[in-house]
């Protein structure tokens, strides 16, 4: 079935999503929260006030490096292709943006308001879904 | 340091960890990829849907799981987010997301666990992303 894409990786795929939900239930059974990395990240570094201790969104997010090292140390080198940088500098002012407004990100709405068949996210993902493909479009016309 | 708050920041920790193994493995850290995704349109490559129905089937358990629970293992109580309007700002908000998350192929997740990957351009992304948030922040202080 996917021989049409020779470029898909749906085993390490599946592998990788069956982590991160692992990772939302282990924060949902365990602490009783959502799992969205941009809001913890705003309550981290201040940007944002929730119930979450500051000490635990710190924690959360320096996880993540954390764990991405764990795989570089078992699986080697990652793969990674950046834009240069003055447009990883929009992208990202423009994601900080729209996560606040927005409340949320691929993780919050994505994973686990989906999840939960949470109105409110399955709007928000289809919106940044569709935003996200027209915007892969449009760059690459121009391209 | 006080039993819960500890026990609360090392569940975030294992939560982030496992986060940010599964965005690694599941090569979500390669902007390349998640473009790839979204390229619905051109060559497309199938490996996000694959990490997003792996991660959402796990949580759903999850999800069945927490309404049978008094409490989370190692909190008082769960804080879930309640409000279910569907606003102008939910959909503003996650269409500005989108727009970036398709510009650079980074969302908050990927974006900080390639800080080990790609630091400079994954640093890049963090701290705009975080300037960002903080001018929602301002604005809204003077609405």
């Amino acid at each position: 079935m996917l021989a049409a894409f020779p470029q898909a990786a749906p085993l390490a795929g599946l592998g990788g999503g069956v982590l991160i939900g692992l990772a939302a239930a282990v924060m949902l059974l365990g602490s009783g929260r959502i799992a969205g990395v941009s809001g913890i990240f705003a309550r981290a570094t201040g940007v944002a006030s929730s119930s979450l201790p500051r000490l635990a969104a710190w924690a959360f997010v320096l996880g993540l490096p954390l764990g991405a090292l764990v795989v570089m140390a078992v699986n080697g080198p990652i793969a990674a292709h950046f834009l240069s940088l003055p447009w990883i500098a929009v992208a990202g002012l423009v994601v900080g943006v729209g996560t606040r407004l927005g409340s949320g990100c691929t993780s919050g709405h994505g994973v686990c308001g989906l999840s939960r068949l949470s109105p409110r996210s399955m709007v928000a993902t289809l919106t940044f879904m569709a935003t996200g493909i027209a915007t892969v479009a449009i760059v690459n016309a121009f391209n | 340091m006080p039993q819960k708050l500890t026990s609360e920041a090392l569940v975030a920790l294992v939560s982030g960890v496992l986060f940010g193994a599964g965005l690694a493995l599941g090569g979500m850290t390669d902007p390349a990829r998640v473009r790839g995704f979204l390229d619905l349109f051109g060559d497309w490559d199938p490996t996000l849907a694959f990490v997003m129905g792996g991660a959402v089937l796990v949580m759903a358990i999850a999800w069945l799981i927490q309404p049978r629970m008094i409490h989370p293992l190692f909190s008082e109580a769960f804080t879930l987010p309640g409000v279910r309007d569907i606003t102008p700002r939910l959909v503003i908000g996650a269409g500005l997301f989108g727009i970036g998350w398709g510009l650079a192929g980074l969302c908050p997740g990927p974006g900080i666990a390639a800080l080990v990957i790609e630091p400079a351009s994954a640093a890049v992304f963090v701290v705009t992303m975080l300037i960002g948030m903080v001018l929602v922040r301002l604005f809204e202080k003077d609405a």
